[in-house]
C-alpha cells in the first residue's frame, strides 16, 4: 500500500472520532470540519516521513484543536503559528490525550456526530447526503455523482441541511439513557438508508458510484457496534446488511438482469460476510429481545444457510415474518410473508393472503410481480398477464421491467403449451 | 519449538481499506506463507472476524459471566488459545464454560474465524 492509500484509510477510520471530539470542543460543525481539515493537511506533511502515529484519531484531534485555537488567536493578536516540527512531535501529548479521553466520551461524540444527520425535518436523501459528507467524509463531488445531480446543487442541498441541523441545536451535554437509546435508533435507521441507497441501485447505471455506499454503511454499523457492543438491534442491523450484501455478486446476470434468490449461483455469495452475519445473529439471539432488524437478519440468515434453494426452511421464515408483522405491521411485510406461504401451502393460500393488500399496494411494483407469479402458478394466465403488465408500468428500473417481461414470455409459452 | 505469532492492528483502519487494498495485502501475505507451508514450517493460520463478532466469558467467584464484545482488560496476559469446530455460539460457550470451571479465574475471548488454514507443521 502506498503512502496515500494508508493515510486515506487512517483519515477515514479516525474521522468520526476526531470530528466528533472537535465538534464537542467548538460546538460548531463548520469550525470542527475546518479544524479536522487543517489537521489532515498537517498529517499529510508529517506522516509520510515519520510513519503513522500510534493513535491517528488522538493526533488529529490534538493538532486540529490547536490549529483552530491558533486561528482564533491569530485573528485577535497576529500571533505567529508554532513551527510544524513542534506540532508534529506529539508522542507524549498524544499518549496523554488518548488516556484522558476515555471510551465513554468518544462514544457520545461519535453518536452525536451521526445523530445530527438524522434530523426528522430532513428528508431521507438529505440525511444520507449529510452523513456521507460529515461522517464518511466523501467529497460533495462524489456524493453529487452518486445522486446524479450537479455538484453545485448538491453543495446547496448539504449547506441547507447543515443550516437546519445547526438551528435544531442538538444538545452537547452527555445524553441520558433514554435519549441515548432514541439517538441510537435514529442513527440505525439512517445507516440502513445509506445501505439501501447502495443496494437498490446495484444494477442501474449509477451502480459503480453507489455500491460503495453498502460497504460504507456496514463500516458505520460496525463502528456503532464497537461503541455499543451489547445492543442486539445494532447486531441485527449489521448482520442484516452483511447478509444482504453477501449476495451482491449473484444478484444480477452479465447483462444486468435481475437473478431471483432461488436462481442465484450460491457459490458467488461472499462467505466471509455470511459468517460474520451469522455470528452476529447468534450473539443477538442470546439477548432474547427481538427487534425488526434482528428478525429480518434471521430471515436473511435462513436463506444464507440453505446450500440449495430447496433446502430453505420456509416454515421458519414464515414464523419469522409473522413475528415481524407483529413488531412492525406493514403490507409489504405481509407480501413478503406470502412468498414463504406459497412455498409451504401453495399459491392459492398465498393469493388469499395478498388480495386484501391490493388497495394499499396498488402503486407497488413488487405486489403485482408476486401476484402475477402466483396467478401463473395457478394456471390463471389471463389474470397473470394483467398483473405482470401492471408491474411493468410500475417498474422503477429497466432491469425490473425486463425481469417481468421474461415472466410474460414464459407465460406465453405456458399458455401456448396448454392450448396445444 | 513451535511459536505462536499473534497479529494486531487497528481494525477501524483495516475496515477502511478498499476491497482491492485488502486483497493486495492478503496476496502479499500468501506469498510469504507459501514457501513456509511447503517446508512444513507453518502451523494453523486464522484470520478472525472483527471484534464486533466477539463474545467474552469472564470467570469469577460464581458462574462465568458472558459479555458482548472483545476482551478489554489490560491487566491480564494472553496465555494460550484453542480452536473448536461448533455449530453455534451456544455450543462453543458450553465448552468454554467447562474450561472456565476447570481453571479458576481469567477470561476467554471467543472469536469466530473467517479464514482457517490447518497448516503443515508437525505433520
Amino acid at each position: 500500500m502506498n503512502d496515500i492509500a494508508w493515510i486515506d484509510a487512517a483519515f477515514a477510520s479516525a474521522r468520526p472520532q476526531a470530528l466528533g471530539a472537535l465538534l464537542r470542543y467548538f460546538r460548531d460543525l463548520d469550525t470542527a470540519e475546518e479544524a479536522f481539515q487543517e489537521a489532515c493537511l498537517r498529517a499529510l506533511k508529517t506522516w509520510p516521513q515519520k510513519g503513522p502515529p500510534r493513535d491517528p484519531a488522538a493526533w488529529l484531534i490534538f493538532v486540529g484543536r490547536n490549529a483552530a485555537l491558533d486561528g482564533v488567536r491569530r485573528g485577535r493578536k497576529h500571533e505567529p503559528l508554532p513551527p510544524d516540527e513542534v506540532l508534529s512531535d506529539l508522542e507524549d501529548a498524544e499518549t496523554d490525550l488518548a488516556e484522558r479521553l476515555d471510551g465513554a466520551e468518544y462514544r457520545d461524540d461519535i453518536l452525536r456526530l451521526l445523530f445530527i444527520c438524522c434530523h426528522p425535518d430532513l428528508p431521507a436523501t438529505q440525511q444520507i447526503a449529510l452523513a456521507l459528507r460529515i461522517v464518511s467524509g466523501l467529497s460533495v463531488r462524489q456524493i453529487a455523482r452518486a445522486f446524479l445531480v450537479g455538484e453545485s446543487a448538491m453543495e446547496q442541498r448539504i449547506t441547507r441541511a447543515k443550516a437546519k441541523v445547526a438551528n435544531a441545536g442538538v444538545p452537547f451535554e452527555t445524553p441520558g439513557a433514554p435519549e441515548r437509546a432514541a439517538r441510537l435508533a435514529a442513527v440505525a435507521a439512517m445507516i440502513y438508508l445509506v445501505f439501501n441507497e447502495g443496494y437498490s441501485a446495484a444494477n442501474s447505471e449509477e451502480a459503480p458510484l453507489r455500491a460503495p455506499l453498502c460497504d460504507e454503511a456496514i463500516r458505520l454499523a460496525r463502528l456503532l457496534l464497537r461503541l455499543f457492543p451489547a445492543e442486539p438491534e445494532i447486531m441485527g442491523l449489521t448482520a442484516l446488511m452483511l447478509l444482504q450484501h453477501s449476495r451482491m455478486a449473484a444478484r444480477f446476470d452479465a447483462e444486468g438482469g435481475i437473478v431471483l434468490l432461488e436462481d442465484q449461483d450460491r457459490s458467488l455469495w461472499n462467505q466471509g460476510m455470511i459468517a460474520e452475519g451469522l455470528a452476529l445473529i447468534d450473539k443477538a439471539v442470546r439477548h432474547r429481545s427481538p427487534g425488526p432488524y434482528q428478525v429480518q437478519a434471521a430471515i436473511a440468515a435462513l436463506h444464507a444457510r440453505a446450500a440449495r434453494p430447496q433446502d430453505t426452511d420456509w416454515a421458519q421464515i414464515d414464523m419469522l415474518y409473522a413475528t415481524l408483522e407483529r413488531l412492525q405491521p406493514s403490507p409489504v411485510v405481509t407480501l413478503n410473508r406470502a412468498v414463504a406461504v406459497s412455498k409451504l401451502h401453495g399459491p392459492q393460500a398465498a393469493l388469499e393472503m395478498i388480495e386484501p393488500l391490493a388497495p394499499r399496494l396498488s402503486g407497488y411494483f413488487y405486489f403485482f410481480g408476486v401476484r402475477g407469479a402466483l396467478l401463473q402458478q395457478l394456471g390463471r394466465f389471463a389474470e397473470a398477464r394483467e398483473a405482470f403488465n401492471q408491474a411493468i408500468a410500475l417498474a422503477n428500473t429497466a432491469a425490473e421491467a425486463a425481469h417481468i417481461r421474461m415472466h410474460l414470455d414464459r407465460l406465453q409459452q405456458d399458455g401456448t403449451a396448454e392450448a396445444g | 519449538m513451535l511459536y505462536a505469532v499473534l497479529c494486531y492492528h487497528n481494525e477501524a483502519v483495516t475496515e477502511a481499506w478498499s476491497k482491492a487494498e485488502d486483497d493486495a495485502v492478503m496476496a502479499r501475505l500468501a506469498a510469504v506463507q507459501e514457501p513456509l507451508a511447503r517446508q512444513g514450517k507453518m502451523g494453523p493460520v486464522a484470520r478472525l472476524l472483527p471484534t464486533t463478532a466477539a463474545t467474552t466469558l469472564r470467570s469469577g467467584a460464581g458462574e462465568p459471566v458472558v459479555i458482548d464484545g472483545p476482551f478489554a482488560e489490560t491487566k491480564e496476559q494472553l496465555l494460550g488459545f484453542y480452536t473448536f469446530d461448533c455449530a453455534s455460539l451456544d455450543e462453543v460457550l458450553d465448552i468454554v464454560r467447562d474450561l472456565a470451571r476447570a481453571n479458576p479465574g481469567g477470561s476467554y475471548e471467543i472469536r469466530p474465524i473467517r479464514i482457517f488454514k490447518p497448516g503443515t507443521a508437525g505433520s
